[in-house]
């Protein structure tokens, strides 16, 4: 390595040892640079889907230019490096996931599609007597299909306690395990309260009793590193789009032997071998499970933006992101009248929270009217509202490309409407 | 635009101070309101005379746009019959979707022009609109009640997303 690559250190190492740099990691993002009703943007909503850095948009502009045609089934040279970038997206995947095998790499439409496609597949052996335990501070999307899934076959579902910190009561957790629970599953962080559940123990826990496990990592993977195989649960889902990837793709990683014993749960092309009236063969893994031609463009984009986010360092961006959160949850605390819902010890960069005499959805206004773009309604976990008594709250989440400035805007925000409804 | 545009004075007074809070009992029709996106709820109650409304109330959590919006309208119905408050229920979404110079709300709107300045917040339109889908349903509710028993007996609601 010469001189001058040890003095401008290349923010594209992951083993970077150079302070983060949010300006440049920043000024990879064109969105960033865009005004909102002529104020800078603020953008505090990477928890509900998180901005694409350029790379991303070039790689999915560059595959959609010279690469584009169905995958698995042409001949021709163009289909051939279709299926390349395809399955090239599959193993860039598992690598990051380190997952063992590329058959147990399922693309899907999203978290909830892969929570789905386990309910609708795993889920057919369930009968009455058996039990799904999962948390109070569940997505909709970890609650409704095993509801479903619950009232189909007889099976009940569990539901583990929290506390008012936002912390999950993990001796209740404990409690209601027993062999009946054939499936714990349960987010890795909360999207509502940012709360960071002891997922270690919670997979130990289940394990001991029998019972798989399935973890929603939609608010996690883009945060901080994940390892499948060091987790050791049974399935992992996740979304492209909160992993500043394409919209409409997501991820189901499952062990091996579990999805082996798994019947297909959407028929069609492409899960296929051999399809008669009299008999259909269905395909290896992980094709059995993805029906018709998938989101292939998706995937390209989703492989980039696993490289952007390893190019910048999953344990940098989490330095950083927690930096934030302390800082922010500070200044939040010395505003009147504000509360903040979820106060757990270890939390990712989520902070949801109310002003006294102003409704979130009136918040959510005056804030978007200063340019600061917060979430503000029931994050799709209304259980948890009920449990804090409120009937939404503003939610300010932070990104690898959030920095000072974002936080000083919402405050001058929140001050705004503190006059407004003063 | 400005903010001020949205959050006019006689909304944040009506926010602050709900006229007409509260449930009639007993009433001769009620409905309620649901807008599950915002967690918005209201419940209106109704004593009429005829086809006029002659007492209402409204009940319910929600946002200043939703609550004031529903307190001016307990304002505007009271004394009116049917006819005249489907009228003024369609002069006021016209007044919270147009667009443009010469969208100027009309003079008969009274008080209830004050709503008009969510025309530029799409997403809040709905907080201001389901006091008035409400009424509707409890209205509607109302009329078929009296033709059929069965009817009677059921809740009338509405919910918009």
């Amino acid at each position: 390595m010469s001189t001058t690559d040890m003095t401008t250190p290349d923010l594209a190492s992951p083993y970077s040892s150079a302070p983060y740099d949010v300006a440049r990691v920043r000024a990879d993002f064109p969105i960033l640079g865009t005004t909102v009703r002529g104020k800078r943007l603020a953008f505090l909503d990477t928890a509900a889907s998180a901005q694409r850095p350029l790379a991303v948009i070039e790689a999915v502009d560059r595959y959609e230019r010279s690469s584009h045609a169905n995958v698995h089934r042409g001949v021709y040279e163009l289909s051939q490096k279709a299926t390349d970038a395809f399955e090239g997206a599959r193993e860039r995947v598992r690598r990051f996931l380190n997952a063992t095998s590329l058959r147990e790499v399922i693309f899907t439409r999203g978290t909830t599609e892969s929570i789905n496609l386990v309910a609708q597949s795993w889920g057919r052996r369930l009968g009455p007597g058996d039990e799904i335990l999962i948390t109070w501070m569940e997505h909709h999307a970890n609650i409704v299909p095993w509801q479903m899934l619950c009232e189909r076959t007889g099976a009940t579902l569990k539901v583990a306690p929290i506390d008012a910190r936002g912390e999950l009561d993990l001796a209740a957790f404990e409690a209601l395990l027993s062999p009946r629970t054939r499936l714990a599953a349960f987010t890795q962080v909360s999207n509502a309260l940012g709360t960071v559940l002891p997922i270690e123990r919670m997979i130990a826990a289940a394990k001991a009793v029998g019972a798989l496990t399935l973890l929603d990592g939609a608010q996690a993977v883009a945060h901080q590193r994940v390892d499948v195989r060091a987790l050791d649960c049974d399935f992992y889902a996740f979304s492209s789009h909160k992993l500043y990837g394409p919209t409409g793709l997501g991820v189901l990683w499952a062990r091996e032997a579990v999805l082996r014993d798994m019947p297909p749960w959407q028929g069609g092309g492409d899960m296929i071998l051999t399809v008669s009236f009299t008999k259909t063969t269905y395909n290896e893994l992980p094709y059995r499970f993805e029906a018709g031609t998938p989101h292939i463009s998706g995937a390209v984009g989703l492989a980039a933006a696993i490289d952007y986010v390893e190019s910048l360092g999953l344990e940098r961006i989490h330095a950083h992101e927690q930096a934030l959160l302390g800082e922010a949850t500070a200044a939040l605390r010395a505003v009147p009248g504000l509360r903040i819902i979820g106060e757990a010890a270890h939390k990712a960069g989520v902070i949801s929270f109310t002003l006294e005499g102003v409704h979130p959805h009136d918040l959510g206004t005056i804030l978007d009217d200063e340019g600061v773009a917060v979430r503000t309604g029931h994050h799709c976990a209304m259980p948890v509202m009920e449990f804090f008594d409120v009937p939404a709250t503003a939610r300010a989440s932070f990104g690898c490309y959030s920095d000072r400035a974002d936080i000083d805007q919402l405050l001058r925000a929140l001050g705004r409407a503190r006059e407004v409804f003063g | 635009m400005d903010l001020k545009d949205l959050y006019r004075d006689v909304i944040l007074d009506h926010n602050k101070q709900p006229r007409n809070f509260g449930r009639l009992e007993p009433c001769d029709t009620s409905a309620d309101g649901n807008n599950p996106l915002c967690g918005d709820r209201l419940t209106l109650t109704l004593r009429l005379d005829g086809d006029r409304v002659s007492d209402i109330r409204f009940d319910g959590k929600g946002c200043a746009i939703s609550t004031a919006s529903a307190s001016l309208m307990t304002e505007a119905v009271k004394g009116k019959d049917r006819a005249a408050i489907e009228h003024l229920r369609e002069l006021v979404q016209q007044a919270l979707t147009a667009h443009g110079e010469s969208a100027l709300p009309p003079a008969e709107l009274g008080k209830l022009a004050a709503l008009a300045g969510v025309r530029e917040y799409p997403a809040r339109v709905k907080c201001a609109s389901l006091c008035w889908h409400t009424l509707h349903a409890a209205l509607e509710h109302h009329q078929h009640a009296a033709a059929d028993p069965v009817a009677a007996s059921a809740r009338a609601s509405v919910s918009t997303e």
